[in-house]
């Protein structure tokens, strides 16, 4: 386990880590005034899920945990890929 | 194993003099032992209410007409009986009371891993509870939704929706931190030698619960949350007049509430194992089948939610994919049932109470199963979908089966739990008059949706009277045989303490140490050497 390795992030990179969330908010509201149809959603959710693998990496230290943690996260998060792939059962062919 | 024997006996937990005492010695302690308790006791509390309820509904249905209640009462009726029973009382069901008891005992640890974090959940729990009874009597009345809260009634309806809403929300926290508390204390808390695979079968099922709870229960916060900000600010998440999806509500709601079934049924399942292990007195058949379909039961569990949306409008491929899926479900359980029974084969049986119980369970829990097997074929289902089938299929797996698992737990464990024993003449007296009780009462709701009889009415045509009636005779019976059941557990037999410590000869951890267990439930934490049901003397 990770008792004894700590990692310790720079204030560099959290600052670099909020600029980016900073910055792909703005273009979450900036993408909303670009006519993309039905993408406009999938941009949208291109961008959260961006901002949310960033928080995941750096601000809760994901990327220098175990593989144990990376590997339990990805495996949630595929679950929850198949729950959206299924639901698109429905809405893509209602 | 080694190690955790008792040559002289601790005070027990609930001697234990800590640093609060009375009252407050329960309210704030933070022992997983009396905060299952705790959970055992409020829960037993809303269980009872909720029967009450049920009893009510049952007398305004035993004969055509208005009976005993307005049509608006008997919803309000029928939402809090629902409310109560699934969000109260089955859903923390066992996991939080046998859970929160024997996770730590039966892996040889001192606690969970977070014991404050599991007060807080038992606070949490009463705190949800406390705002839904607040709903009821507070606004325009009770909300008459039904339990499921669909858009766009509830968007809707005058009555007290909000307030119940936030007091699911509130309760969703409390499992999210329980399964968590689960997660971890299963994880790092094990005894030295207990690899994953010589863990006992209830900590398996404990253990994807858990994961269920983690997982699938902030998806439902989220979509309670959504309804609050579509009642209150009007932004129409599920309207279809400002572009939403009342569909929408439906699958987000079920995407928990299916795998909930699972948290329900889950841990009964792991405490059958347990018993029929223990009183066929043989090792179980298949220990590793067992303990991957668990797991296998809680992820398929997770992809078969649109079963209960047949008849909403959603497509035709969504609804064969759902259905297809929800037959894998049955593999898994169908596993379970087999191992049961295999390793009741040539066993040498103890016909205890805990054991009946445990048959009780099986044979309302396969028919449960079969006719959930109507429900999950389209085909079928869209005849039966709102009627009474459903409610007396439900009743067959959650009253049926995780209810039933429940009381055969509680006669199982109970010497453990408070170092008394029961009165089993009496206690097989009762079940055998529930049991009697249960399948009169539900039985006839089969008949009745296949007749056409619809779900949620006050009222019915003449035609549905018989069945009905008898329905009503079975509640009353299944009453008798839980006030028995109940006012026998309330009267424990004085016995000798060597009849309390292990009177089933269980092998698992929790039977090696004293009954009732020590504040830190082992005076050495013990080495396991074998596993979990190996005849080992």
């Amino acid at each position: 386990m990770s008792e004894n390795k700590t990692h310790i992030s720079s204030y560099g990179s959290h600052l670099l880590v909020l600029a980016s969330l900073i910055a792909l908010t703005i273009v979450t509201v900036a993408i909303t005034s670009v006519q993309l149809g039905a993408f406009n959603t999938t941009a949208a959710m291109i961008i959260a899920s961006t901002k949310a693998a960033i928080v995941l990496l750096y601000f809760m230290h994901l990327k220098f945990d175990d593989k144990i943690f990376r590997f339990m996260v990805t495996l949630v998060l595929l679950i929850y890929a198949v729950v959206i792939i299924i639901t698109f059962f429905d809405y893509l062919y209602r | 194993m080694s190690g955790n024997t008792s040559t002289h006996r601790m005070p027990s937990y609930l001697e234990y003099k800590g640093r609060y005492r009375g009252l407050a010695g329960w309210l704030l302690s933070t022992d997983h032992k009396r905060i299952a308790l705790l959970y055992l006791y409020s829960q037993t509390f809303f269980f009872l209410a909720g029967v009450v309820m049920g009893i009510f509904m049952k007398l305004e249905l035993i004969a055509p007409g208005q009976q005993l209640m307005q049509a608006s009462t008997y919803n309000a009726l029928f939402t809090v009986h629902g409310l109560t029973m699934i969000f109260l009382f089955i859903i923390p069901g066992l996991a939080a009371s046998f859970g929160n008891f024997f996770i730590p005992l039966m892996i040889g640890a001192k606690d969970v891993a977070f014991p404050k974090l599991n007060l807080f959940s038992w606070y949490l729990f009463i705190g949800g509870a406390c705002i839904i009874l607040l709903g009821m009597f507070t606004g325009d009345g009770p909300p008459d939704t039904g339990w499921t809260f669909y858009a766009p009634y509830s968007l809707r309806t005058n009555t007290n929706v909000v307030l119940s809403v936030l007091g699911a929300f509130v309760l969703g926290f409390s499992s999210v931190l329980t399964g968590l508390n689960f997660i971890v204390t299963i994880h790092r808390m094990r005894a030295p030698g207990m690899g994953f695979f010589r863990m006992p079968l209830f900590i398996w099922a404990m253990y994807g619960t858990s994961w269920i709870q983690l997982l699938a229960t902030p998806v439902v916060g989220i979509t309670l949350v959504m309804v609050i900000f579509d009642r209150i600010m009007g932004i129409g998440f599920f309207d279809p007049a400002k572009g939403g999806d009342p569909i929408l509500y439906q699958h987000l709601f079920w995407i928990y509430s299916h795998p909930a079934v699972y948290i329900m049924i889950l841990p009964a399942m792991g405490a059958i194992t347990e018993i029929v292990t223990t009183f066929s007195r043989r090792v179980v058949f298949g220990y590793k089948a067992i303990a991957m379909s668990s797991l296998a039961i809680a992820f398929v569990g997770y992809l078969v939610w649109g079963h209960h949306m047949f008849t909403s409008g959603m497509s035709e491929t969504a609804r064969l994919v759902f259905s297809l899926l929800t037959f894998l479900v049955a593999i898994p359980s169908a596993i379970k049932v087999f191992n049961w029974s295999a390793t009741m084969y040539k066993g040498s049986l103890d016909l205890q109470p805990p054991f009946w119980w445990a048959m009780a369970f099986m044979f309302v829990f396969m028919i449960g199963g079969l006719t959930g097997l109507v429900l999950g074929s389209v085909a079928t289902d869209v005849h039966v979908h709102d009627t009474m089938f459903v409610v007396a299929h439900f009743h067959y797996i959650v009253f049926g089966g995780a209810g039933l698992a429940f009381f055969a737990a509680l006669h199982y464990w109970y010497p453990k739990m408070w170092g008394k024993m029961y009165n089993k003449r009496v206690a097989n007296i009762g079940l055998l008059i529930l049991f009697i009780g249960f399948n009169t009462l539900y039985f006839p709701m089969f008949i009745l949706g296949i007749m056409g009889m619809p779900r949620r009415y006050y009222d019915y045509l003449p035609q549905f009277a018989t069945p009905n009636f008898i329905s009503t005779i079975g509640s009353w019976i299944l009453g008798v045989g839980l006030l028995i059941v109940i006012v026998n557990l309330l009267r424990p037999k004085k016995v000798s303490q060597e009849e309390i410590d292990n009177p089933w000869q269980g092998r698992t951890l929790e039977w090696k140490v004293q009954s009732p267990p020590s504040l830190e439930n082992f005076e050495e934490i013990p080495v396991v050497e074998h596993g979990p049901y190996d005849l080992v003397k």
